[in-house]
């Protein structure tokens, strides 16, 4: 057995590309897909947060901005709320962090398919492409919210319910041929391709969310396929999937007998998966940034990483606690509110493991580590609020309320842009080489976390006085009183500002990127393989001749008796050392 | 035996599961990666055609009008006879025994037999045609007695609906699987693998084959039987 070399350690299929446009565009290199995946979805993310801002100038100052109409802001809500959730998250925590991270912290010297790897990103940038030119066909895009519920996301009266809707379904169906492809890269790459001693409870926690999550990814965008393909033919050529016999302008459509609840299954059997497809990779990061600034091991790593994989299989079974209201049988309601609220056991050991890290630890409070601890405060803050609405008699009341608003922008929108951003300040000088500046990093970091409170802490009020989400102005209504209008003001502004203040982050990444100072390689005294690379950053095939060696888990941090306070996974255990078995 | 069931008792067998698939390096022996790949893909690709079969079967479910008899509509006449369902019965029958030759193919595949290799996967793949071919017979045949995506004749609407957007994409998946095996097994018979030693790609090809074999297996029950 010990001649016996694996598949990765061949270096003999690595594509190596001669010209610049093979170096950097049409590229092979896991690192150089990752940028490229990284910064068209920031790009397309920053549209989607231009028209947050414009649906906030609407919502404080009704009528101010007049090319607002009502149509206009139901496009705007909708393709917010896909173009954040698939086209930024997804796109970015697995696109882009997977393909950076996965062969750099497991050793190996790049993704098992390079070329479909490729692919996966060309694709991607296909589906960005025709999501985006859905604003400029006949109707604009689709206004049906970004649940695309039928019948209404087809009828008559709902904005761009003719090419609109094509597109964006058009687009989900590319973009998940594309997560696809890069997606089985992710599995496989992780499964067979680690270096010698990276057994899987070695693997940094990262790792493990972002492999978690494509396995949820694979399994659960199925279902979103499905529905936009017969969403499409219910649409283009008068199938009767989602649509009942319907009466619309007084006539009646050429449809009957659909099941549009079929169509809230199978969009939540996807929809909710999606949530932990953002949480899980995020989980996994916030993990390591914790361990990695406290100078401690993460608290129960075995517990951590079955906490992930328990969660990833519960997500599979509570989709319809996004139809409490949809008219379910009550039965269903019981056990879907049962199994929503166990996910909160496994969720709750991650807090506090979290917490119990940095229990004693030797914090650092460098910008990477502010925007960790700014996690748990966001992401318990949306968890609790999870619990009002996994209980099917609570939620009742508050569903499509400013309520629910408030908790997934806490629980799914926040929680892992704060660990996107940690990760970004993390990683930034590896992947650079060099260094931001903290004074921005400090200013964007308070800002931000001050700012998100000041938006969706007052929404959570809004909701429980009732005012309805999704909701062009509200006029005069009895039961919305005046403060209602003064909360919203103010929401605005401190939406306006936060969203200005990310100027400072793309300022500080674009300066310090041909300004800042040249960066240690491994500035924070970090364990894992991704630190330990001869160049910085990493050159084409990541390693020098030979692949590295793990001796141990990613976590030695301030080992007693040890020279440093960090043991890097290479350094093979000294003579009177009980190897750490992980 | 005795030890098998020692083994299975064993209060630990749950963490030597768990240390077996952690081990070192890769977690499923000298599997190659394409092969894994593979699995991987087939597993998701499994979880599309659930989504297909699982909404034809509530659209049935919920759809207000009676649902055509498959017996009568997937009937022909042959030699003067009535048969039901004779045709989808020769057309398992071709796609079933086009499983046949592509294990065969694998097995001579392993055992380096490079002719016999590349005529049985052509031969597979040549099956493999006849079903998309009496397949377009099936769907002209209906298509001329009425039956489209939004109506037909024999009662619910979502019965043409389901049909044509169901057996359309697994037809897919077979003339795309044609395909495959017709390239892969041009290259066995140009002593590509006997050259690299990747053998392991006629099998490859041979999962998503019997895979899209399968998945009619589950088609033909759910929709032709029921």
């Amino acid at each position: 057995m010990t001649t016996y070399t694996t598949i990765a350690e061949d270096t003999r299929p690595l594509h190596h590309p001669k010209t610049w446009i093979g170096k950097y565009v049409w590229s092979q290199d896991h690192k150089v897909i990752a940028i490229q995946y990284s910064l068209t979805a920031v790009g397309v993310g920053l549209v989607a947060l231009v028209l947050s801002g414009l649906m906030r100038m609407q919502l404080a100052f009704p009528g101010m901005l007049e090319f607002i109409t009502p149509d206009a802001y139901y496009q705007f809500v909708t393709m917010h709320g896909m173009i954040m959730v698939i086209y930024l998250l997804t796109a970015l925590l697995l696109g882009g962090f997977g393909n950076y991270m996965i062969p750099l912290m497991i050793g190996a010297r790049d993704m098992v398919f390079p070329f479909v790897n490729m692919l996966s990103y060309w694709v991607y940038l296909l589906s960005v492409i025709v999501l985006m030119a859905s604003f400029f066909v006949p109707g604009g895009p689709t206004g049906a919210g970004w649940t695309l519920y039928p019948p209404q996301a087809i009828t008559e009266g709902t904005p761009g319910a003719g090419w609109g809707i094509i597109m964006m379904l058009t687009s989900l169906a590319i973009f998940i041929v594309a997560f696809t492809m890069g997606g089985l890269n992710y599995v496989t790459t992780v499964l067979q391709a680690r270096t010698k001693g990276m057994t899987l409870m070695r693997m940094p926690c990262t790792i493990w969310g972002i492999f978690v999550a494509t396995i949820l990814g694979l399994l659960a965008f199925p279902a979103l396929f499905v529905a936009a393909i017969m969403m499409t033919l219910d649409n283009t050529i008068g199938t009767s999937f989602f649509m009942p016999a319907i009466i619309s302008n007084n006539v009646a459509l050429d449809h009957s007998g659909g099941s549009p609840i079929l169509f809230q299954h199978l969009f939540w059997f996807f929809g909710h998966p999606e949530v932990y497809i953002v949480a899980l990779p995020a989980f996994g990061i916030v993990s390591d940034l914790i361990a990695t600034h406290a100078r401690k091991n993460i608290f129960g790593y075995r517990m951590m990483v079955w906490a992930i994989i328990i969660i990833g299989a519960l997500s599979f079974i509570v989709w319809a606690h996004h139809m409490y209201v949809s008219g379910m049988n009550p039965y269903f309601g019981f056990f879907f509110a049962t199994s929503t609220l166990i996910i909160a056991v496994p969720t709750a050991i991650k807090v506090y493991n979290w917490v119990l890290t940095l229990w004693r630890g030797d914090i650092h409070l460098r910008v990477p580590m502010l925007f960790a601890i700014g996690f748990i405060f966001t992401f318990i803050h949306g968890g609790l609020t999870g619990l009002f609405l996994g209980n099917v008699s609570v939620d009742v009341p508050l569903s499509d309320t400013y309520f629910v608003i408030g908790h997934f922008h806490m629980v799914m929108g926040v929680s892992p842009i704060m660990v996107v951003f940690g990760a970004i300040y993390h990683w930034y000088p590896k992947i650079t080489g060099r260094m931001w500046d903290t004074m921005l990093g400090q200013a964007h970091f308070w800002i931000t976390f001050l700012g998100v409170y000041a938006i969706y802490l007052p929404m959570h009020y809004l909701g429980f006085l009732g005012v309805p989400r999704r909701y062009y102005e509200m006029g005069e209504t009895a039961f919305v009183p005046e403060s209602v209008h003064l909360a919203n003001v103010g929401i605005t502004i401190a939406a306006l500002t936060v969203g200005a203040a990310q100027l400072i982050f793309f300022y500080n990444l674009i300066y310090s990127y041909f300004k800042g100072r040249k960066a240690d390689p491994n500035p924070w005294g970090a364990t894992s393989l991704e630190w330990l690379t001869p160049d910085t950053p990493p050159a084409h095939g990541n390693w020098g001749p030979d692949l590295p060696k793990v001796y141990r888990w990613a976590y030695d941090y301030s080992v007693p008796g040890a020279a440093q306070d960090f043991i890097p996974q290479t350094t093979p255990p000294g003579p009177d050392e009980t190897p750490h078995d992980h | 035996m005795s030890q098998n069931t020692h083994v299975a008792t064993e209060p630990h067998s749950l963490e030597t599961l768990v240390s077996d698939w952690s081990t070192d390096q890769e977690v499923f022996k000298k599997v190659q990666w394409g092969k894994a790949m593979m699995w991987i893909f087939l597993l998701s690709d499994t979880f599309i055609f659930s989504c297909f079969l699982t909404s034809y079967m509530t659209v049935r479910a919920t759809t207000m009008v009676a649902w055509p008899n498959p017996s009568e509509v997937f009937a022909l006449t042959l030699f003067g006879e009535n048969i039901p369902l004779i045709l989808i019965a020769i057309m398992t029958f071709v796609l079933i025994s086009s499983s046949g030759t592509m294990a065969l193919a694998v097995n001579f595949g392993y055992r380096r037999n490079r002719k016999a290799t590349a005529y049985l996967m052509l031969a597979t793949a040549l099956l493999g045609a006849t079903f998309v071919g009496m397949q377009a017979f099936e769907w002209s045949k209906l298509i001329a007695e009425g039956v489209r995506p939004w109506g037909n004749p024999f009662g619910a609407p979502q019965f043409g609906a389901s049909f044509f957007m169901i057996t359309g994409f697994h037809g897919f998946h077979v003339s795309i699987g044609v395909i495959y095996l017709t390239i892969i097994a041009l290259r066995v018979l140009n002593g590509v693998y006997d050259r690299n030693g990747k053998y392991e790609v006629v099998e490859i090809t041979g999962l998503y084959w019997h895979f899209v074999d399968l998945v009619w297996v589950f088609i033909f029950a759910f929709f032709y039987l029921w």
